[in-house]
């Protein structure tokens, strides 16, 4: 784990104390050495001499964690144990390996009155107990804060809790039909194995005894999840793939207890249970995914709207609680930003997006006097809201639409199976019906004979392998992913992703890092506040750079913002040059702010944003792979257009225009411009470092400055692509081909469980192909 | 045919104790956090008081 000597020991050491040159150790004596042991000082010897001194300064940009200001009261949060001490659950994002773990609870457990300082990395959660008052939690919060870790409060989260107990009743089901399953089969062994006469008929009937006493509680404990699913279809007059299952599973049960009750040769309890154990296996890791993308969605909500800027009576603003708002509070609400409360607009012309309230796809206007909901997200200028509603219901009720907004849009492989199902449950359910009445009518077989035929039928056609194709590819594909930093937010991503043909590049913030830095302002620090001061209604990137460089400013009144153009408050302008009525400015090719004062010369703000180290070398791996790759960029021409947003529309034009010449484009993008330019793309990328809005229109974010993931994403989903086509068609080849010996009776118990076993398991090894050589790609 | 006897019974505590056993270890939570239990074991220092 290398990534973990990197990085541990410069976040730790406070600027003061003096490190180790090489290794970062902090020095503890011999004061004449920058470092720590003569081992370190040999190396650093070897790489000076090598030339290799940029060793050095990567070792700082992975060490570059900025710590980030608590704009939540955790104290708010915090629960009283009632025994004089506290407790407090927190969602810490930017954990990405087991030495921040180490990181956080060492230095947590430093601290004497803490009692317990636990993080779980799998969901990002940090329990926190301290002797003490809830008010500490401020401090203990602030000190992991302080590492560079955003902090979000864990409840939002708990949200998903009773999801979280049906995956563990999934679990449990699993483990049951798991011990059954393999001690009903260690009995059918024997069985089988004498069936050439060497097993009195005696021991055979008290083995299919026994297999009945293990599998029939078992089957009904572990089928629960099937039967409940197959009531409720049946009571809404449909029918699903739980409908066969059940039946066939229930069937089976009955049959082989008439078999053994006569002391019959063929009893098909192991088939029966075994059918359960692989079909929750298929259920549990298609659950265990989607869950983990419904996870990721609450952990970016639980960080971007849990508090909301209040404007105070000076005009000062603060940070609250979104659900310690009350009426009558005036909320400054940013470009990007969503509302948490219901309420009026009080100041600012803005539009929009209320999709998620409404379902209208185009933004609304709002200007004062117009109501805003929580959930819609501010796509304009910085809006003033007075609060008329709030409480936790508005947020929480949001959250699950939006949720279940993401959850609507299932895998096609997913609803293909499940059309398939739809399909195939009939064709079961009438094949079992004619190969029982065909034996029994035509071939005047015996009734209890002819059931035993057609529930091998009904167990061999149970898409056992079909259950298992598609999930196992997506948890394969979506935790190699992982592992790389890239995150699934839409559950058909993969799919979309597999079919791209074009890729669509936003400049800034995609090719480029997207974080510009104020390289060049006016001397006058008068101006400088003033810019910052407009500048801190508004998320677009060079405004919040701005702000970035001139800490000290507070936000001015009455800002209107012009998208794509600019923002003005009382005749002071801060934008483009010709929204500041610059005329011919020279073009030094760097993103550039003007300040317009009434009777004063324009001033001028320059920005530089750097190129992400990767992003040729990834543009010519997508173009090897047979992809078109363009470059949009509006920024510059936003400023030549009207007061529209310029920039975005010209992106959607060029995607509508690609789109009708039958284009399947991968949109990447992170300005908010770039919002309904993901949105109308086939698939869409986005980094992390984008706007909140921007994030939630994409199919999938990646982490980190390299422009890889792109390349790797659009790899993966093509393999994913190809392999669930063949694991469809190997499901459907067994299936198809075991039917017609099931129907002509030839199916013992035997072979029905080699055929569902070997099907299983050449689906899921299929998968795991997937998985091979992504390891070496982890994060930096 | 009489070693079944012991045989079946033995072979059905041991499964059972095995089932057992995994429903403890999940309720107990042992499944809460598999990624992070993976580089915990690295962690050598006693200091971290966790539960």
């Amino acid at each position: 784990m290398s990534d973990t000597v990197l990085f541990a020991p410069a976040l730790v050491a406070p600027a003061a104390v003096r490190t180790c040159a090489h290794c970062g150790e902090t020095l503890r004596g011999a004061p004449d050495t920058p470092f720590c042991c003569p081992g370190c000082a040999s190396a650093h010897a070897i790489i000076g001499a090598a030339g290799l001194g940029a060793f050095y300064r990567r070792l700082e940009q992975t060490r570059a964690h900025r710590p980030e200001p608590l704009d939540i009261d955790f104290a708010a949060y915090a629960k009283s144990d009632g025994h004089g001490g506290a407790t407090l659950e927190l969602l810490v994002d930017g954990l990405d390996c087991a030495a921040c773990v180490w990181l956080i609870e060492s230095l947590l457990a430093r601290n004497p009155s803490v009692t317990r300082a636990r993080v779980h990395l799998s969901t990002r959660r940090l329990s926190l107990a301290w002797k003490g008052s809830t008010d500490e939690a401020n401090a203990h919060a602030g000190l992991v804060a302080a590492l560079g870790f955003r902090l979000a409060p864990y409840d939002t989260i708990a949200a998903a809790a009773g999801d979280d107990r049906e995956t563990r009743e999934l679990l449990r089901a699993m483990a049951v039909a798991g011990f059954a399953a393999a001690n009903v089969m260690l009995l059918s062994v024997a069985v089988w194995a004498g069936h050439d006469g060497s097993m009195g008929e005696a021991t055979r009937t008290l083995f299919h005894f026994l297999s009945a006493a293990i599998a029939l509680p078992a089957v009904a404990y572990a089928g629960r999840p099937f039967f409940r699913s197959a009531l409720n279809a049946l009571r809404a007059g449909r029918t699903n793939m739980d409908v066969p299952i059940s039946i066939g599973v229930t069937l089976a049960c009955l049959v082989s207890l008439h078999e053994a009750w006569v002391g019959e040769q063929h009893a098909y309890f192991d088939s029966a249970i075994t059918l359960l154990f692989f079909l929750l296996i298929g259920r549990y890791l298609d659950r265990r995914a989607r869950g983990r993308a419904r996870q990721a969605v609450h952990a970016l909500l639980a960080l971007s709207s849990r508090s909301a800027t209040v404007v105070c009576a000076d005009g000062s603003t603060t940070s609250r609680r979104v659900d310690s708002l009350v009426p009558g509070d005036v909320l400054l609400v940013a470009a990007g930003e969503r509302l948490g409360a219901d309420g009026i607009v009080s100041e600012g012309v803005s539009s929009v997006d209320t999709s998620l309230v409404t379902g209208e796809s185009l933004p609304q206007p709002a200007h004062p006097g117009a109501k805003a909901f929580a959930g819609t997200i501010n796509l304009g200028a910085a809006l003033r809201v007075r609060v008329t509603a709030a409480g936790d219901n508005t947020l929480l009720s949001e959250i699950v639409r939006l949720v279940e907004a993401a959850e609507r849009g299932r895998s096609r492989f997913v609803a293909l199976a499940d059309r398939v199902a739809r399909a195939y449950a009939p064709v079961v359910h009438l094949t079992a019906l004619l190969t029982f009445l065909g034996w029994t009518l035509l071939a005047g077989l015996a009734w209890d004979r002819a059931l035993l035929i057609s529930t091998a039928v009904l167990i061999i056609t149970c898409p056992c392998a079909l259950a298992l194709a598609v999930p196992v590819v997506q948890v394969v594909a979506s935790t190699r992913l992982l592992r790389s930093g890239i995150l699934l937010l839409s559950p058909t991503a993969l799919e979309r992703l597999a079919q791209v043909d074009h890729v669509v590049f936003d400049k800034t913030g995609t090719l480029t890092l997207g974080r510009p830095e104020l390289v060049a302002a006016p001397d006058d620090a008068e101006s400088r506040r003033l810019a910052a001061s407009l500048a801190l209604n508004s998320r677009h990137p060079l405004a919040r750079a701005l702000v970035r460089a001139v800490p000290d400013a507070t936000p001015a009144a009455r800002v209107v913002e012009h998208p794509g153009a600019g923002l003005e408050s009382d005749g002071v302008r801060l934008g483009s040059a010709t929204f500041c009525g610059v005329g011919n400015a020279a073009d030094d090719g760097r993103s550039e702010l003007w300040l317009a004062q009434p009777g004063r010369l324009p001033l001028r703000f320059a920005f530089a944003d750097r190129l992400r180290p990767d992003a040729a070398a990834t543009v010519a791996a997508l173009r090897r792979q047979d992809l078109a790759v363009e470059v949009l960029s509006g920024d510059r021409q936003a400023a030549v257009a009207e007061a529209a947003s310029a920039a975005g529309i010209a992106q959607w034009q060029r995607l509508a225009e690609l789109a009708a010449q039958g284009k399947r484009v991968l949109m990447v993008g992170d300005g908010l411009n770039d919002a309904p330019a993901l949105a109308a793309a086939h698939a869409s990328l986005s980094p992390t470092t984008a706007a909140e809005a921007t994030q939630s229109a994409a199919d999938a974010v990646f982490q980190g400055d390299a422009l890889a993931p792109v390349a790797e994403i659009l790899d993966v989903a093509r393999r994913a692509d190809r392999l669930v086509r063949q694991n469809l068609a190997l499901a459907l080849f067994y299936n198809l081909s075991a039917v017609p010996l099931a129907i002509l009776g030839s199916v013992t118990p035997l072979i029905a469980a080699v055929a569902m076993s070997s099907s299983s398991l050449l689906v899921i090894g299929n998968a795991l192909r997937l998985g091979i050589g992504g390891a070496k790609a982890r994060r930096p | 045919m009489d070693s079944l006897l012991v045989l079946v019974p033995a072979a059905l505590i041991l499964g059972l104790l095995a089932l057992a056993a995994f429903l403890w270890a999940l309720r107990n939570g042992q499944y809460d956090d598999p990624d992070g239990a993976a580089g915990r074991i690295l962690f050598d220092d006693d200091d971290t008081r966790s539960k």
